[in-house]
């Protein structure tokens, strides 16, 4: 606290508390909170009245009860008598296994357009230009409708499905293909899988502390494919070929038995993938123009291969721009995934929007669960990818 | 092969290059010697930095040959990438590779290009650190050296492959004036162990007391080309002329 001087040569006004700064800052801060919490309690207060005059319940009492409604796609164990946890859980996976394919798929698109846009070579680069400007310039809704019911559900009937060498299917119904069946001794194919991909890392290793001690490089890919398919090989062939397919059959309406997979997740994949790879592919084009030209004359100066530059020179310095905008994609990506619910894709969207809400009528508890769902689901990519970006940022000084 | 005394390192018969429709590089004609130093200079856009740009391929000439020690410059891959590695350049703005150390940076060529092993190709890095006196920020990140450091690494980094020709492409433009005589010291030393150097440069001291020769381009043509004193104190042509009392007026 200052001093108040007597001296006469200062000027000092009378205190009065609201002059001073601190005090003034003090009494807003309290003013607010206060605001904030007064409505807040009679926000609550308001809701909890209304809902006990109308008599709904409140809680999530009812995530134990049967949730009496089944599901198109369940990756877990599920049937209407399950719970409404178990129907919250199976839309979680599906949504999860949805923005994970359209992840994946997106990154390998966006890549290899993002790419080509540079290439020297004029079609491909007009072709990945195209590509970018009709797929970025489309409502993602649109193109969702698009994939779904001008392609996937203009398919034929079952009874005229497309096949392929009579074990593949695909109908209006969705995709089906055989499925592999493990007969007893299937083991010792998968230890000889776990056996030759331990050896394969282990020649990777070794590979690496070769050329650093003898400078000779060593086809390590083509060694290890090798030796995978042949142990597999062989293993298949002491076991007594140990897999059969169960190729799926027309059965009533529809093909039964072997592996399937429905419309609405093919659409909702392949829309997302398409959709955000062109967003992808610009990030990636503007990671590797900011590598600056020059970075590459002094490598092919020094003799070394376009791989070897592309390797050793422009993915690294690359990355650290290209990270950072691809995690926003991703997360756009995941929440853009709820627009699923529109081709009825039994995502969190769809089942906890859809059928929960109605049949318990808690609007406050479901949403609270979907918005801290996909909160979750988002901070776990941020989470990953910071991660990732740590680990491949520059190090320059 | 030529093995001969004084034999051509560099040979550059009648070529032309075009940009679009400009003519940068007009009928050039230049026979480079074993153990030569030559200074390229003349005004901005004259074609000089194309010249020796063109003798590593990093941009293609469109009429006549290039022959670089017995190798012919064409669109064959292989020649291309053997002259690369026997030619090494230095630019003006360094072009280190911000992610690698300065040890990394001098390795990665030796290591990938001639197979050669590692710990080899550190031992040799550090040699050639040690002769542009910076042994010490081996393990420092390019980022963290100034400008004359810099610029030292890549001259030890081209010498890492142990090159038979040097181009120097205005490696002192960049550098603060107290930086640049540092960096003409190493090129002066290389000079002196008798490697073939072909330097854009304005440093015009240092083309006086180093080079074999001079030569002035201006508009894509050589104007005029000679031994350094007959170069600077009778310049025959008026461009040559008008060109050095420009320079060497302040």
């Amino acid at each position: 606290m200052a001093v108040e001087t007597t001296d006469d040569r200062v000027r000092n006004t009378s205190f009065v508390f609201w002059s001073s700064s601190k005090y003034r800052t003090k009494f807003y801060e309290v003013l607010v909170l206060g605001l904030l919490f007064a409505s807040l309690y009679w926000i609550i207060n308001n809701v909890v009245t209304n809902l006990n005059r109308l008599g709904i319940r409140t809680g999530f009492g009812f995530l134990k009860q049967e949730a009496g409604f089944d599901i198109g796609q369940t990756l877990v164990t599920y049937n209407e008598a399950s719970s409404y946890g178990s129907a919250v859980l199976v839309a979680l996976l599906n949504t999860v296994l949805m923005s994970l394919l359209a992840i994946v798929f997106a990154t390998i698109i966006g890549f290899v357009v993002g790419v080509s846009r540079l290439s020297s070579n004029w079609l491909l680069s007009r072709a990945a230009t195209a590509y970018v400007e009709i797929f970025r310039n489309m409502p993602l809704l649109l193109q969702i409708f698009f994939w779904y019911f001008a392609v996937l559900r203009a398919l034929p009937v079952p009874r005229q499905s497309i096949a392929f060498f009579d074990t593949i299917y695909i109908n209006n119904r969705g995709i089906y293909a055989p499925s592999p069946v493990f007969e007893p001794g299937f083991g010792i194919v998968i230890a000889a899988l776990v056996m030759a991909l331990g050896v394969a890392i282990a020649l990777r290793r070794w590979a690496r502390v070769r050329q650093s001690r003898t400078g000779q490089p060593f086809p390590v890919l083509v060694t290890s494919l090798i030796i995978i398919i042949g142990l597999l090989l062989v293993s298949a062939a002491v076991a007594g070929f140990p897999l059969s397919w169960q190729v799926p059959a027309l059965k009533g309406f529809n093909y039964t038995g072997g592996f399937s997979v429905i419309p609405e997740l093919v659409a909702m994949v392949v829309a997302l993938s398409i959709y955000h790879a062109s967003f992808v592919a610009e990030i990636v084009r503007g990671g590797v123009l900011s590598v600056r030209r020059g970075q590459v004359e002094a490598a092919r100066a020094m003799g070394l291969r376009p791989g070897q530059i592309m390797r050793e020179v422009i993915v690294p310095q690359a990355l650290r721009v290209i990270i950072p905008p691809l995690s926003n994609q991703y997360l756009n990506l995941a929440k853009s995934s709820a627009l699923a619910a529109a081709i009825a894709y039994p995502d969190l969207m769809h089942v906890l929007g859809g059928a929960v809400l109605a049949q318990t009528g808690q609007p406050i508890e479901v949403m609270t669960i979907v918005m801290g769902t996909y909160l979750a689901i988002s901070l776990l990519i941020a989470l990953f990818m910071n991660w990732y970006n740590r680990r491949s940022s520059l190090v320059e000084r | 092969m030529n093995e001969a005394q004084g034999a051509a390192m560099i040979e550059i018969r009648d070529v032309h290059k075009w940009f679009g429709d400009f003519h940068v590089l007009k009928n050039i004609n230049l026979t480079v010697a074993k153990g030569e130093r030559i200074v390229i200079c003349g005004p901005s856009g004259s074609g000089k930095s194309t010249l020796i740009r063109c003798i590593n391929r990093l941009e293609a000439h469109q009429q006549g040959n290039i022959i670089v020690d017995g190798i012919e410059l064409t669109d064959n891959l292989k020649q291309i990438d053997a002259i690369r590695s026997e030619v090494g350049m230095v630019f003006q703005d360094f072009n280190l590779f911000p992610h690698l150390t300065v040890l990394e940076n001098l390795v990665l060529a030796p290591h990938l290009v001639r197979r050669m092993p590692r710990a080899e190709a550190e031992e040799i890095a550090m040699n050639y650190l040690g002769r542009v006196r910076i042994p010490d920020q081996a393990n420092k990140y390019p980022g963290q050296l100034s400008g004359g450091q810099q610029q030292r690494v890549a001259i030890a980094r081209s010498l890492c492959m142990s090159p038979k020709i040097m181009l120097f492409d205005e490696v002192t433009s960049a550098l603060d004036p107290e930086m640049v005589k540092e960096v003409l010291d190493v090129m002066i030393g290389l000079a002196d162990e008798g490697m073939t150097m072909l330097v854009v440069t304005h440093e015009m001291g240092f083309a006086r007391t180093v080079a074999n020769r001079v030569i002035f381009m201006d508009l894509g043509q050589i104007i005029e080309e000679n031994e350094p004193r007959a170069f600077f104190e009778a310049p025959q042509h008026e461009r040559t002329r008008n060109f050095l009392e420009q320079i060497l007026s302040h």
